[in-house]
């Protein structure tokens, strides 16, 4: 069988080029994806250091009022549309061709334009920036009336740019999820059927699933919101007979399930990592799998639960109050499954581990804060205070952005054949889990309190926890500072990588590190079992002794 | 795969062991049913704005002209039936008859397009009328642009036609044109019912 397998094709001829074009192959745009959003990141995250920097005395006084607005109007935007999406979008191309066999994703070209949107409309909203009048000020949510004001009657204007990014964000995402889909679908290696699928696989579909639902509507009332805005319509303006609230729908059908776009991939990372660091089979697999979907279905079902003081009836607010809360059931299951894996397992508490075991603490408590805001009383109470803020920033960055480090730490040596630093990592870690709590745990309190969000001055009574925030904010600012060193340095000379540095599971760990263009081409190995078959001696794959043989031979020779 | 397009409709491409089929059409309709939603939420937020309204219709505007759209809605109905109609002939290897009726059936798209000119130029409001107006004019356009599309696909899938040996391999793009027809057909009978038959 040996001389069937993926052998010894030329990796090193390579141009590091390439990632600056227009390349088709899958494992590039997923570096470029990743690249281009930790670009962004950098700018968003700048933006929220202004921001906690205006935060950390009551006064307005680092930035004018006005200028204020467009802040937090673009770091929510940016660090959305901008990074969020995209490094996930990059860890897709990434995994799934990989960890399904796949020679490449199933549309080539469209995923590589796809791509290429990103830094399309990236610019377009960093442009806003420079424009009369400066950029948007409506918040990320962008409601009307506010966001269908042109006070300056310019054609092109902040808010307009803000919706032709977001529109072309849309069309991206959409791209892209026809792809994710199709590839998943249709390319699996033979033999691994729905039920041999790896968990990020599943997780990914379902979060795929929801962009192609969801996104259309957003797309949809965005467009309504441009008409008024440059039209002249009153879809959304009161006087002329349109409805403001209208838009908070069609906004928040798309808005919520979206954190589930970002959240499912994030359990798929922890159900991927939790088992190789444990050296235990993933705790109810099935369980897990489906409900990911069971968290699509009522994913859906939940979205007025984003403004009900909105004048949203009595019945509404009980029957989404009820739905919301019973996303809590799929989701327990989930962590009820993590938590069973690492129980008696052998813990390895390297970087990625200890990413995941950080951001499922997050998770649970961002939960915990999750049902109460489901709560109609308590909602009404906290609604647009920092209480909200300080929740989604645990689901958003506690949870789903160290799920994300930890996904980088643990593929790198994959896909870069170069080995992280440990001791960066862990630093980054400690920074990253110490820094999230103080900038977010304090929201809480100051929330109940009834500081409102999208203010930059505030009663002298907020203060000592607002300092806390701000000061845990810029410890989050440094902490990416190990992580950028930790990358460049371990990716331009760091010790070279096995093809399975953490023995590891998965198709994708039968590839040389970093794969050969086209994958496994045409030997692509035939699936005999289920994922996760840590502690028992089962092959994944037929024929996996000679498959791996052959890779450390190669590895030998190099 | 940094050098392999993808594949024009119709042609085998290989994808690894197993696996020699050409995913297009999957493609193709998970993105139409990503599409629909548009539709849904524009459907839906008509459907609330004109239940919420004090005065739906403007002043000086009674309603609709419904004959002249039942006219069209019967046009656009008959087009996927003699869209099936090619499809059957191409099936049968009558490359002729498929493309006669193939063009019928764009006749009858452009026909449709001029019947919502015609209707559009006699209109008494506009579209900033309130959201009478706007939602109006948004659905119609919105669904003619749909129209325009699919004409101009039926119009590119009738060019590759004559490009030699182009069908022997399986006929992706007259399938995904003919499912995209009919989509806009089927949007087309929704819009009619909520714009015409609704009555206050």
């Amino acid at each position: 069988m040996t001389s069937t397998l993926p052998l010894a094709r030329p990796e090193e001829g390579q141009s590091w080029t390439r990632y600056f074009g227009f390349n088709t192959d899958a494992k590039v745009i997923g570096i470029q994806y990743i690249v281009v959003a930790f670009f962004f990141f950098l700018i968003g995250g700048f933006l929220a250091m202004i921001i906690r920097g205006e935060l950390i005395t009551p006064a307005s006084d680092l930035v004018d009022r006005t200028v204020y607005n467009g802040l937090y109007t673009m770091h929510g935007t940016i660090m959305l549309f901008l990074f969020i999406f995209p490094v996930l979008n990059g860890l897709n191309n990434l995994l799934i061709p990989t960890m399904i066999g796949a020679p490449d994703m199933a549309f080539p070209r469209l995923n590589a334009v796809a791509f290429w949107l990103v830094p399309i409309f990236g610019s377009l909203l960093i442009a806003s920036f420079f424009v009369p009048g400066g950029p948007a000020y409506s918040g990320w949510w962008s409601y009307p009336p506010v966001s269908i004001q042109n006070p300056l009657g310019n054609l092109i204007n902040g808010q307009g740019l803000w919706l032709v990014a977001v529109a072309l964000s849309g069309v991206s995402s959409i791209m892209g999820a026809v792809n994710f889909v199709t590839t998943i679908l249709r390319m699996r290696a033979p033999g691994m059927g729905f039920f041999r699928m790896p968990v990020f696989c599943w997780t990914a579909l379902a979060a795929q699933t929801l962009q192609l639902i969801g996104l259309p509507a957003l797309t949809g009332g965005a467009i309504m919101l441009l008409l008024d805005l440059t039209a002249g319509t009153s879809f959304y303006r009161p006087e002329g007979g349109g409805d403001p609230v209208l838009y908070q729908h069609f906004f928040w059908f798309y808005s919520h399930p979206a954190v589930y776009v970002i959240i499912l991939p994030v359990f798929g990372i922890f159900s991927e990592l939790f088992p190789v660091y444990s050296r235990k089979p993933l705790f109810g697999y099935v369980y897990v799998s489906v409900a990911s979907f069971i968290i699509v279905g009522l994913g859906l079902i939940v979205w007025v639960h984003h403004f009900f003081p909105s004048g949203v009836p009595e019945w509404m607010r009980n029957l989404f109050m009820f739905t919301t809360m019973l996303i809590a059931v799929p989701t327990g299951v989930k962590v009820f499954a993590w938590l069973g894996t690492i129980w008696r397992g052998k813990l390895q508490l390297t970087t990625p581990m200890l990413f995941c075991l950080g951001g499922l603490v997050n998770f649970v408590f961002a939960g915990i804060t999750g049902i109460m805001l489901a709560t109609v009383p308590i909602d009404i109470h906290v609604n647009n205070t920092y209480f909200v803020v300080g929740h989604f920033h645990y689901v958003i960055y506690g949870a789903a952005v160290m799920g994300i480090f930890a996904a980088i730490y643990h593929w790198f040596p994959k896909f870069t054949g170069r080995m992280p630093y440990e001791g960066l990592g862990k630093l980054h870690f400690l920074l990253t889990f110490v820094g999230a709590n103080l900038n977010f745990l304090p929201m809480h309190p100051l929330g109940l309190m009834g500081m409102p969000r999208r203010v930059s001055s505030y009663d002298p009574e907020f203060a000592f926890w607002n300092v806390l925030a701000s000061l845990g904010a810029f410890l989050l600012g440094v902490s990416i500072i190990p992580f950028l060193l930790n990358i460049i340095s371990s990716w331009a000379r760091g010790p070279r990588a096995s093809h399975n540095p953490w023995n590891a599971i998965g198709l994708e760990w039968l590839l040389p590190s970093p794969p050969p263009e086209d994958n496994f081409g045409e030997h692509v190995p035939t699936v005999i079992s289920r994922p996760y078959g840590y502690g028992s001696d089962e092959p994944l794959v037929e024929h996996q002794a000679e498959i791996e043989k052959a890779l450390i031979l190669q590895e030998a020779t190099r | 795969m940094t050098s392999t397009p993808i594949p024009p409709p119709g042609q085998v491409v290989a994808h690894g062991e197993g696996q020699h089929v050409s995913h297009n059409l999957t493609g193709f309709i998970i993105f139409l049913c990503s599409e629909s939603v548009i539709f849904l939420a524009f459907f839906s937020g008509y459907a609330i704005l004109r239940l919420s309204a004090l005065d739906w219709l403007p002043a000086g505007v009674d309603g609709l002209e419904w004959r002249m759209p039942l006219i069209n809605t019967v046009v656009l109905v008959s087009s996927s039936l003699t869209m099936v109609v090619a499809e059957h002939f191409k099936g049968k290897e009558k490359v002729w008859l498929f493309r006669a009726f193939w063009l019928l059936t764009m006749a009858m798209g452009a026909y449709f397009l001029y019947g919502q000119a015609v209707e559009w130029s006699g209109l008494k409001f506009g579209f900033t009328s309130g959201t009478f107006g706007g939602t109006f004019y948004l659905l119609t356009g919105f669904h003619g642009l749909h129209v325009a599309t699919g004409v101009l696909l039926m119009g590119l899938m009738l060019f590759k036609s004559f490009i030699p040996g182009n069908y022997s391999g399986g006929e992706e793009g007259v399938k995904a044109t003919s499912l995209f027809w009919h989509f806009v057909d089927v949007i087309w009978v929704i819009l009619f019912v909520l714009l015409y038959v609704w009555r206050a």
